[in-house]
């Protein structure tokens, strides 16, 4: 190969950019990565803040909580107690990327590899995005939401729509559909539909809680259950069913639950979507450079940064804070590369499925077809928890002791491959609470049933949450515990004293 | 295929709108935070904003998440010395132990305070809205004028020193083009026909000289026009305009005799702040002096000023005369804006009192802009309050104010500096 590199820098120029993201580009096509166009835009470090404070979506609703995040992130950039991102992206089509200004040209070329081909092509393929998420139109969503927030707060006051706001922000992770695909819809259809459903909603609202008496007959104690199976979107069961609320509120519970759902695959495939990404700005860079086209200095910043990035810190260093999705992520991808191309005897025993296969159609299979749950089930291998040393650790509430649960050796190496798995399975850190009852014909209290897993309590913020419910709901809000057994225990009401 | 944008340029406040809802939210605790740090600040100190710390629990935002306690199994990196089946003794609870929380960073039950600092335009509008009211009304007092040379374009006339030598060149220039072009012009044409009539193979002789005359003639036309004249002098013109002196300097003058207890000298405190915030929107630079007094004045620094305890009778006059030397002293030349805040309980010994009315109307009020007495007290006036009344009604720069609590304060303030309306009335 001959050794011609592009221009280095330091100093980057929109001209030099493009260079890079050319060949970029040309690399990523050779390896298949399919993505959406690219939006790249530059942004000085201000911008950076603003960014990160709106949790990453471009345009967001005025919410206090925001302006919280911001202050936050501007006063520990400011007192040096942290770096800020090189990159953010985001999840639409053009799907959008924000290089900052202050990056050298080897961080911006890493930058584009990473989130313009890395996570673009994740954003696309993988089969949570595609389901849950509509890239196409997230943007005009946002549009909507930001106007139709401001368009309330101008009615109905600001202090009605911000209290409306933090209650469904309290309820955000319980504002997803898991099993049903949401529709796909533009901005203007969402616009004319918002007006059907308020009159739609109104109705059926109306309907359920008709006053009118049956006959009296009908009053009888074994009522049918309502809803008649436990409901997991608590925002939705609200939006639809909450006895007092006009029909804007129901829209702005709607839009959380949006925003709240666009992020639901983002949260379940962490360590998958930064590994895909970190290995492909790994992989094409390695592979222009290996064309000739980086210099020397060049690719000793990007490793340099790139080491950084994978760093895991055992159990007992002080940077240790659990364990680095990046590094995971990173690691599984080029294991499974290994895996593919030099199987070893113990690869080949417990990945015969694809143990020798291609390694390029492997990696895809996986990108496109996993949650970072299953993903880590099906692919940590035997070396790779050998590599991280990793062991578990049992806690068991009643025993005196912690104890080591499993270690990387032959006994433990599938104890710990679920362990880790399940340790990435959302279910079982978000505390499982579902709409159980709802009290029809009698005081009209709401129901809510928490099934602890393992024992594990729920902590001492859930009174405050119940009362951001009751004031969804307007009518008393129960929260009962089953515990294993099946003894159900009330934990928290509101109001908080019986009778009122 | 990628699109560049260059989006620096957009404007980098797009969380200011959250930033204001997030302090609009905790505007009781800033408030509260703001009110604290008034007392701890400088009255001249109106260049900083505010830093304000927030309780961590009370901007939390509540998440059901799962607590403390029950069974879990956690996976670590980097074992170096476990074998399965060890067991490990529980880490003091408080550290490390809790685990498995990963995600929940905002839950924080009580830990340090949210800290943050405010702008000055933040700070000022808060300080200002805790006295109930949006903005500051801008005065229109009389300012002092004082007489300033501004440039004022270009003259023909003028001092040689104010000569702009370029213009006048450039005047030069222009005026000998303008004057011999028509000359230069005919020169060019003569001289070309002579050149072909030299070049003829039999020259007419008589034509030749002719012409040749000619040109002697257009030359020294054109030699007789001046290098420059007086038409071409461009004088630097300047001009006195009048313009308001940015100068001023406020008197605080304060009862400290034993009446005077701590809270209301932070009243006090707070009304000099005001005045001195209000100050700084109309002048450049202001200097305080601090007067405070009791049976004697004494100049002292801002500390001392609203700190120090003294017992004792109470002699206002001997503040005035304070006032009135150190004036004479120092702010004498007539290019200062002088002010005066006044603030007492009342107290003065009877006798004084018209001394205070003599001293007032015979010279300060003569030569301050403003002279403002706030009277800080929940009992009957006393014989001073009536010796000014006196004053008020003659003077219209002198005005008074009764102030009985925090609340009062700013409605007061504002009355004082309203333009000389009202006067009648309020006292």
């Amino acid at each position: 190969m001959t050794y011609k590199p592009i221009d280095d820098g330091p100093d980057w120029t929109f001209d030099l950019l493009d260079t890079y993201h050319q060949e970029i580009a040309r690399v990523a096509e050779h390896y298949r990565l399919d993505t959406y166009p690219n939006q790249i835009e530059v942004i000085t470090a201000e911008q950076m803040m603003d960014a990160y404070s709106s949790v990453g979506m471009p345009i967001g609703y005025a919410h206090w909580s925001y302006g919280k995040k911001f202050i936050q992130t501007e006063q520990t950039y400011k007192r040096g107690q942290m770096g800020l991102a090189y990159e953010i992206v985001i999840n639409s089509d053009p799907c959008i990327a924000y290089l900052m200004e202050e990056n050298t040209l080897p961080m911006q070329a890493l930058v584009m590899a990473h989130a313009c081909y890395g996570h673009n092509s994740f954003f696309k393929g993988n089969y949570l995005f595609k389901t849950w998420t509509d890239a196409s139109s997230i943007i005009d969503y946002l549009v909507f939401a930001k106007n139709y927030v401001a368009k309330c707060e101008e009615k109905y006051g600001i202090d009605e729509v911000e209290n409306l706001i933090d209650s469904c922000h309290a309820l955000m992770n319980y504002g997803v559909d898991r099993y049903k695909r949401p529709q796909r819809i533009s901005m203007f259809e969402e616009q004319k539909r918002q007006q059907e459903r308020e009159d739609y909603l109104q109705s059926q609202v109306n309907e359920l809680w008709r006053t009118i008496p049956k006959g009296e007959d009908q009053e009888t104690h074994d009522r049918p259950r309502f809803p008649t199976e436990p409901q997991e979107n608590i925002l939705y069961f609200i939006e639809k069913n909450a006895p007092l609320l006009e029909s804007w509120q129901r829209e702005i519970i709607r839009i959380v639950r949006k925003v709240s759902q666009y992020f639901y695959p983002q949260r379940q495939t962490q360590v998958m979507n930064e590994g895909w990404a970190t290995f492909w700005h790994y992989t094409i860079l390695n592979h222009l450079y290996d064309e000739g086209k980086l210099s020397d200095s060049f690719m000793l910043e990007f490793l340099q940064s790139h080491t950084n990035v994978v760093y895991q810190p055992p159990y007992n260093s002080k940077f240790y804070s659990g364990i680095n999705p990046y590094a995971l992520g990173f690691n599984m991808m080029v294991d499974i590369r290994r895996i593919c191309e030099n199987p070893t005897q113990e690869d080949k025993q417990w990945f015969p499925e694809f143990a020798g296969s291609n390694w390029l159609d492997t990696l895809h299979f996986a990108m496109q077809n996993f949650k970072d749950e299953s993903f880590i089930s099906q692919f940590l291998s035997p070396k790779l928890m050998r590599d991280f040393k990793l062991f578990t650790i049992v806690d068991k509430q009643k025993s005196p002791h912690l104890e080591v649960g499993a270690i990387h050796d032959e006994m433990g190496y599938q104890q710990l491959r679920s362990a880790l798995s399940a340790q990435y399975n959302l279910s079982n850190h978000e505390p499982n609470i579902q709409v159980y009852d709802v009290d029809i014909r009698g005081d009209r209290s709401l129901t809510l049933r928490y099934i602890p897993q393992g024992g594990i309590p729920l902590a001492g913020s859930k009174q405050e949450v119940i009362k951001h419910l009751y004031r969804l709901w307007g009518f008393k809000v129960r929260l009962e515990q089953v515990d294993e057994t099946g003894k159900v225990e009330q934990i928290a009401q509101c109001p908080e004293t019986e009778g009122e | 295929m990628a699109h560049f944008i260059d989006r620096r340029l957009n404007g980098k406040n797009k969380s200011t709108l959250n930033r204001q809802r997030f302090i609009r939210r905790y505007k009781k605790q800033i408030k509260k935070a703001v009110s604290e740090a008034i007392n701890k600040r400088s009255v001249t100190d109106v260049s900083s904003g505010e830093s304000i710390s927030i309780p961590q629990r009370d901007i939390s935002e509540p998440t059901f998440h799962q607590g403390k306690g029950g069974d879990r199994e956690l996976i670590h990196p980097g074992n170096d010395q476990f074998s399965t089946g060890d067991k490990i003794q529980r880490p003091p609870s408080g550290q490390g132990g809790g685990g498995g929380e990963g995600e929940a960073s905002d839950q924080g039950e009580g830990q340090d305070d949210f800290v943050f600092s405010i702008s000055k335009d933040e700070y000022l509008d808060l300080l200002f809205e805790d006295l109930e009211l949006p903005n500051l009304q801008q005065s229109q007092l009389d300012k002092l004028m004082q007489m300033k040379t501004h440039r004022a374009g270009f003259c023909n006339d003028g001092m040689p020193s104010n000569l702009d030598i370029v213009r006048s060149l450039k005047g030069s220039m222009a005026r000998r083009i303008a004057m011999t072009s028509s000359k230069r012009r005919e020169l060019k044409e003569l001289e070309e026909e002579l050149a072909n009539l030299l070049a003829e193979p039999v020259p007419p002789q008589q034509k030749i000289i002719d012409i040749e005359q000619r040109i002697e003639i257009l030359k020294a036309q054109i030699a007789a026009v001046p290098f420059i004249d007086n038409y071409d002098l461009r004088f630097r013109n300047y001009e006195r305009r009048p313009h308001p002196t940015s100068k001023a300097v406020m008197f605080c003058l304060m009862d400290v005799s034993g009446s005077m207890d701590q809270a209301t000298k932070d009243m006090a405190k707070r009304f000099y702040i005001l005045l001195y915030q209000f100050l700084t929107r109309t002048y450049k630079d202001i200097e305080v002096v601090y007067i405070r007094h009791h049976t004697q004045a004494k100049e002292v620094d801002e500390q001392e000023f609203f700190y120090s305890q003294e017992t004792g009778g109470t002699i206002v006059s001997s503040a005035l005369k304070l006032m009135d030397e150190i004036i004479q002293e120092r702010y004498a030349q007539g290019d200062w804006n002088i002010y005066a805040a006044q603030a007492s309980d009342g107290d003065n010994w009877a006798d004084d009192s018209p001394q205070c009315t003599q001293i007032l109307s015979s010279k300060l009020l003569k030569t301050v802009r403003y002279y403002a007495y706030i009277e800080i007290t929940t009992r009957a006036h006393q014989s001073l309050w009536r010796e000014y009344q006196g004053v008020a009604n003659a003077f219209d720069n002198f005005a008074m104010q009764h102030i009985r609590s925090v609340e009062d304060i700013y409605p007061i303030f504002r009355e004082l500096f309203k333009k000389n309306k009202d006067k009648q009335s309020a006292a």
